[in-house]
């Protein structure tokens, strides 16, 4: 199956160059082609399993709790002002 | 007999008796890694100073009669766990200047364990992958033979350990990252039931597989640890309430009567001598009074294709969040191996092919799941080899987009199943590689599994063997 690897990539807001588009064809198809070997099951009236532990609907208390400061939360940002994460307008003015 | 050759065990004998400090056994540590580190690659990074004042930290402790399990024992850390003020990369240049402002939950319980940390270790980035090669920063080689790989994606963890640079590694396995680098490199490898360790603080993955476990160089010291990791975490939602035990009281006990499952797909084409091994161990362990059994799995080449979907399609969500603006690099920082992987997760995920790829992928998880538990109504545990081959020589990996699928085969099937697995040295190959098997045991059989690699490891002490680096 062939993939269209600049869609995907625009989903996935990944950044490709163009060798790498041809590359990924190739190898996400080679992929595709393993994980196929599942139509041979049949998942008739099957369940999907999410996750395994047992557990639903785990909750707590809603109690603010200590967490990181503002100062601590930015720390690792290239880009704040006035205390706040600096980013890129969203939508158009 | 250098400190940094030392157990656990015997280091906190030592340590109990005065024999050294733990100042003196980080030091010979250190020595090591200095030593060797330019050939092996082992970490990311080193925290010389702070490790050393944690050891005299516990050394203080020591002359005031304090105990704690692991105080003063020098270990490792993989990079994918955060550490407060320490770089955390996860082996992947979009995180190279990362500092977490927080530890993993995993590192405050080995830090109120009293823990020495000598630093961080390298890994696939992101953890994708079983061979180091994917790392931003180098691949680890494997301690027994330089020239070849030490599995991943904990693969700078268990050399780190097998190589005596530290007497344990913390390692995280989401399906075959703890058992097949610790297979590789001749070291014991335990992956604890999915939700046992808490999560917190580990740099995700594929979120319903995940699971943070040690690589340590005997069975007891593994015991050790995972009692200190284990437990409920309330910042992790999906850990287990059942009340912790303590891993090391049954690790002697009888294993008479004791029913082990044998696959006959677990042994279809692997190396033979690895198939040999294996063998060997059983009749080891049958000789002890366990009772060998003929079962049939659901065959493991369909696990590949379950955990690939899955795998893919979680680490697609989850490195959505790398967008470079609160913390790190951006996207365009990801390497080769992290690109293939989002793209295939998004494409699964995407409009029109989320049931032929995600849904089915979790039904064939249903089956998988049932499989086991009804084969554990026969058996108590099930014993396979860990990995097809030895150690594969550098350069395996390259351009092959299913490289650590196939090598994990014969554990993704447990790992999908959320089941906890011990990897055990079993022999040595002709060209002198560790050959490990595994055993597996019903979700929160952590005790068993280790109960019955113990009554092996006493009587085979291959763990004794070490790589001459």
């Amino acid at each position: 199956m062939k993939i269209n690897v600049l869609h995907v990539a625009k989903l996935a807001n990944l950044p490709l160059k163009n060798e790498e588009i041809k590359k990924l064809e190739e190898q996400l198809s080679e992929t595709l082609t393993y994980i196929e070997k599942l139509n041979s099951i049949n998942t008739e009236n099957i369940e999907p399993t999410s996750q395994v532990t047992g557990l639903e609907n785990v909750a707590r208390e809603d109690e603010p709790k200590p967490s990181l400061s503002q100062e601590e939360a930015l720390s690792n940002t290239k880009s704040q002002h006035n205390g706040l994460f600096k980013i890129k307008a969203v939508f158009d003015v | 007999m250098n400190l940094n050759q030392l157990t656990i065990k015997e280091a906190k004998e030592g340590l109990k008796n005065k024999k050294f400090s733990s100042v003196d056994l980080t030091q010979d540590c250190l020595k090591r890694i200095k030593e060797i580190e330019p050939k092996l690659n082992a970490f990311v990074t080193i925290t010389e100073k702070e490790a050393l004042s944690q050891a005299k930290k516990a050394d203080d402790m020591i002359a005031n009669g304090d105990d704690l399990p692991l105080l003063g024992i020098p270990i490792s850390i993989k990079d994918n766990f955060c550490t407060l003020g320490v770089k955390t990369t996860a082996s992947s240049k979009v995180l190279e200047n990362f500092i977490p402002p927080y530890n993993a939950t995993v590192v405050e319980k080995l830090n109120n364990a009293g823990a020495v940390t000598l630093g961080k270790t390298n890994m696939d980035a992101w953890a994708h992958g079983s061979s180091t090669e994917t790392s931003d920063f180098g691949s680890t080689k494997n301690p027994w033979n330089l020239k070849r790989l030490p599995g991943g994606s904990s693969g700078g963890a268990a050399a780190s350990v097998s190589s005596d640079e530290v007497l344990a590694g913390i390692g995280s396995e989401t399906a075959g990252s703890i058992r097949q680098p610790a297979s590789w490199c001749g070291a014991v490898g335990l992956k604890p039931t999915y939700g046992r360790v808490s999560r917190y603080g580990v740099i995700a993955m594929a979120s319903s597989l995940d699971s943070p476990g040690p690589i340590t160089k005997t069975v007891e010291d593994s015991a050790l640890i995972l009692n200190v990791l284990a437990g409920q975490d309330d910042k992790d939602a999906t850990t287990s309430p059942r009340k912790t035990e303590d891993h090391t009281k049954d690790l002697s006990k009888s294993i008479k009567g004791l029913r082990i499952g044998i696959s006959e797909d677990y042994f279809k084409g692997i190396y033979r001598e690895i198939t040999e091994d294996v063998q060997n161990a059983l009749k080891v362990l049958e000789k002890q009074g366990a009772i060998i059994k003929n079962i049939k799995l659901f065959d493991p080449q369909y696990a590949i294709a379950v955990y690939t979907i899955l795998q893919r399609a979680e680490v697609s969500s989850n490195l959505a969040r790398y967008d470079g603006i609160r913390y790190g690099n951006d996207r365009s920082y990801f390497g080769e191996e992290a690109k293939r992987r989002i793209m295939l997760g998004t494409y699964t995920l995407s409009a029109g092919y989320y049931d032929a790829y995600y849904k089915k992928a979790q039904q064939v998880r249903t089956l998988i799941v049932k499989d086991f538990n009804q084969a554990f109504k026969d058996v108590d545990v099930v014993i396979a080899p860990t990995s097809p081959s030895t150690a594969l020589f550098a350069g395996s990996s390259e351009d092959n987009p299913m490289f650590g699928e196939l090598a994990d085969v014969l554990v993704e099937p447990s790992s999908i199943a959320g089941l906890p697995g011990i990897n055990i040295t079993c022999g040595f190959s002709k060209e002198d590689l560790p050959i490990g098997m595994q055993i597996i045991g019903p979700q929160l059989a952590e005790s068993l599994i280790l109960n019955v690699a113990y009554k092996y490891e006493q009587e085979t002490q291959f763990y004794k063997q070490r790589p001459k680096l």
